[in-house]
């Protein structure tokens, strides 16, 4: 691989000269056999994966329209052929969104449709062959499924949907990625990503109570399989020890100890993260947002919330009442699920919380929109809510805050580089490539109005910037959890050094704020 | 022989296009969408929908947003090709309907305006290389096939004129089934043959992208998946292995 210990940015977003197989032989590591079949998938590629894999590609046609219509309905007008973070990173051509589409389009064309059987050549049908197959492995394993070229494309083509048959197919040829495959075994068997069983999990809770009592005074509680709590909390696990993921977790719980409501995370669904998304499988994705219904059914929950995640949010927001609903069990006057910025928000529009927003003057923030909550879902009832509610939050917590260049940010958004099962040290070169844009826009923002840091609200976004940021002259602790700034500005009732005499009045518990 | 020959393809192109148009939307509308995926952020009501896509359709809102000179040329050659063909309406009806006389002198402009756009549309697949690299010899063919329709088309109003009259009894003739000779001028038989070609490819090649985008479900769906369960037929069968409480499946 390549030596980036510095890469130079640009200061404009420069659309790079074709470089033809530059990233052709970028793909990740394979699932070993038990991982594959830990899922149901054929554990190495099967002798007749050829027609194997028509079968599946029929099937899929059948079972989605989105893609019947998204490789009928491409026009090649290159809209979208500007738009992917990795053919800007890049340069290779098989990394504009229309290009990757087209690697499963010339299949479709060759196997399923009149002008690709009999003329093939006139319009760019092929063969399904093992050099197709390497393309298809490498190459759709790098997209993020971020959907930022759905958004310029004049028919809405999503490459997310494309490279999620893709995956499935690959998937029932036995020639799945580790990484996911791997990380969805441990979910079904453990309860979440990272195989962080209870007591492990009871323990790192424990620490974290102690260290916000240490550090406020106050007796803040991070329960676990509490029956009969108000609220279930679904995070990523990396919120339970990762940085600065951490501090978002603490965040949350200080919110809710001030709202003085009952909640509990569940050891059996310990995980917000939906891998299955990733893979394109309907039925894994099921199986998996299955786990937090019966964890609500199980500890008699009213509502449930999801913390900071990015893919996750998009699969509870947009999936979960499809593949595990109806919710009709929990509290109707509620939305299912709630996001943890809906709730905190909620709280900071009805006066219910304080805050010192000095604590956060020695940072001046910029906000990165994750793709995935951004062109993927919602928050709050009127569209783009998913944009305003963060930075309203931020600017309620924080006293410097900027965004980042207009083609940057909300539906226009750049993919931190690591989403849609990327997250993976076998990719980081593809994944440190993929960020560049969104470096170049963090970088315009640092050098003219002094931004210190980015805050995030997705565990993949924060993980693969801490990893990339030091490769571009950022520091790893310059990206920060949303929660975190609620964390550092929120007055608890009774905190040490909140002064005596200011105007911290105690709150209600309002069990339903 | 000639008058028989391009009746009788009429007849089947007509046929092609409209069993095939009608088998890929019969398709598309059949197919279930399993999720909610539009891109976000999306109208929550049904209503914003019809008008998203309306701007869409009518403005080609998403490819404003991607590139100017894209958008120019695309919507310039289809604003003027939607004048053109409501222009050719004159042909088939009699009396020529008062609306379709209305649009007779802007039609003329289109004719040409049309032709610019293909022209632009084409110079972009050879002169930019990100789009040259994306084409295919159909994507060149489909847009020398447009401006070959369009040139014939010109030629015939500006240049060598056809016998207007003969024609229109012709196109009369085809829709009452009551054949009538055509002019067997070369320039008009070019300018039909090529229109036939492209009736004939309409539900086999990406001209299918004009019934496709009302079936985007990018474009399409209502964003209120916390609201209103969405459930696909073949998905809701999956649910039948849950056991009641929801838990052990």
């Amino acid at each position: 691989m390549a030596d980036y210990e510095k890469i130079e940015i640009n200061t404009l977003f420069e659309i790079p000269a074709l470089k033809p197989g530059v990233m052709k032989d970028s793909s990740p590591y394979v699932a070993a056999p038990a991982h594959q079949e830990a899922l149901g998938f054929p554990g190495e590629l099967v002798d007749d994966w050829q027609a194997r894999a028509i079968e599946k590609f029929g099937e899929l046609l059948k079972r989605s329209r989105a893609l019947r219509v998204y490789l009928d309905g491409c026009v090649k007008c290159g809209a979208c052929t500007d738009k992917c973070h990795y053919f800007l990173g890049t340069g290779d051509p098989k990394n504009m969104p229309v290009a990757r589409q087209d690697l499963l389009r010339k299949i479709y064309r060759r196997y399923f449709t009149f002008a690709g059987k009999y003329f093939p050549k006139l319009v760019g049908a092929e063969d399904l062959t093992k050099e197709v197959l390497d393309d298809w492995y490498s190459y759709f394993h790098q997209c993020s499924q971020c959907r930022r070229c759905s958004v310029y494309c004049p028919y809405g083509i999503d490459t997310a949907e494309i490279s999620m048959a893709a995956r499935e197919i690959m998937d029932h040829i036995g020639k799945g990625q580790k990484y996911c495959n791997e990380i969805l075994g441990k979910v079904h068997k453990i309860g979440n990503n990272l195989g962080l069983p209870e007591p492990a999990l009871r323990d790192t809770l424990e620490g974290l109570e102690e260290d916000i009592e240490e550090e406020t005074g106050v007796a803040v509680k991070l329960p676990v399989n509490v029956k009969g709590a108000d609220i279930l909390l679904v995070t990523p696990s990396a919120d339970f020890f990762a940085e600065p993921h951490v501090d978002g977790l603490i965040g949350y719980a200080k919110v809710f100890h001030q709202a003085g409501v009952s909640w509990t995370v569940s050891s059996y669904a310990s995980e917000a993260a939906n891998f299955a998304m990733f893979i394109g499988s309907y039925e894994q994705m099921k199986q998996v947002a299955e786990r937090i219904r019966k964890a609500a059914i199980d500890l008699g929950v009213k509502r449930i919330i999801f913390g900071e995640c990015g893919h996750a949010w998009r699969v509870a927001y947009s999936f979960m009442n499809t593949l595990a609903g109806p919710f009709d069990f929990l509290d109707p006057d509620y939305p299912v699920p709630q996001h943890i910025c809906e709730f905190t928000w909620d709280l900071i529009e009805k006066g219910e919380l304080k805050f010192d927003k000095s604590a956060n003057d020695h940072m001046t923030l910029t906000f990165h929109d994750s793709c995935n909550v951004a062109r993927a879902s919602r928050m709050g009832d009127s569209p783009g809510g998913q944009f305003e509610i963060p930075r309203n939050i931020i600017r309620a917590v924080c006293n410097n805050f900027v965004d980042m260049a207009a083609d940057t940010i909300r539906e226009s958004t750049f993919c931190c580089g690591g989403g849609g099962g990327l997250l993976t040290d076998d990719l980081l070169e593809i994944r440190t490539k993929g960020a560049s844009p969104r470096m170049t826009a963090l970088e315009e923002v640092v050098e003219q109005h002094g931004v210190t840091h980015m805050a995030a609200i997705c565990a993949i976004c924060k993980t693969q910037f801490a990893k990339v940021m030091p490769k571009y002259g950022f520091g790893m602790d310059r990206v920060v959890s949303l929660h975190q700034l609620v964390s550092n500005a929120i007055i608890l009732d009774g905190q040490l050094g909140s002064e005596p005499g200011t105007d911290v009045e105690p709150v209600e518990n309002v069990a339903g704020a | 022989m000639l008058s028989t020959i391009f009746a009788i393809l009429f007849y089947l192109a007509t046929l092609v296009m409209i069993v095939g148009l009608g088998y890929k939307i019969r398709l598309y509308a059949l197919t279930p969408a399993p999720l909610k995926i539009p891109t976000t952020p999306a109208p929550v009501t049904r209503r914003g929908v019809v008008l998203r896509m309306f701007k869409e359709v009518a403005f080609f809102e998403s490819l404003f947003k991607s590139n100017k000179w894209t958008w120019l040329f695309g919507w310039i050659f289809h604003a003027a090709l939607l004048l053109v063909v409501l222009r050719h309406l004159r042909y088939f009806t009699d009396p020529v309907w008062f609306w379709v006389t209305w649009i007779q002198p802007l039609g003329k402009y289109a004719g040409f305006a049309m032709l610019a756009g293909l022209i632009a549309l084409w110079a972009r697949r050879f002169l930019v290389e990100r789009v040259r690299y994306i084409s295919s010899p159909s994507d060149h063919l489909m847009l020398i096939l447009l401006i070959g329709i369009a040139v014939s088309g010109l030629m015939m109003k500006y240049v060598v004129h056809t016998d207007i009259v003969a024609l229109k009894a012709f196109a009369l003739g085809l829709l009452h089934f009551d054949w009538q000779p055509l002019p067997a001028d070369p320039v008009l038989l070019i300018h039909l043959g090529l229109v036939l070609i492209l009736m004939f490819i309409f539900p086999v090649s990406k001209l299918l992208h004009a019934p496709g985008v009302f079936f985007s479900p990018s474009r399409n769906q209502v964003d209120n998946p916390r609201e209103k369960r969405h459930l696909a037929p073949w998905a809701a069968a999956l649910d039948a292995n849950r056991s009641n409480n929801g838990g052990d499946s």
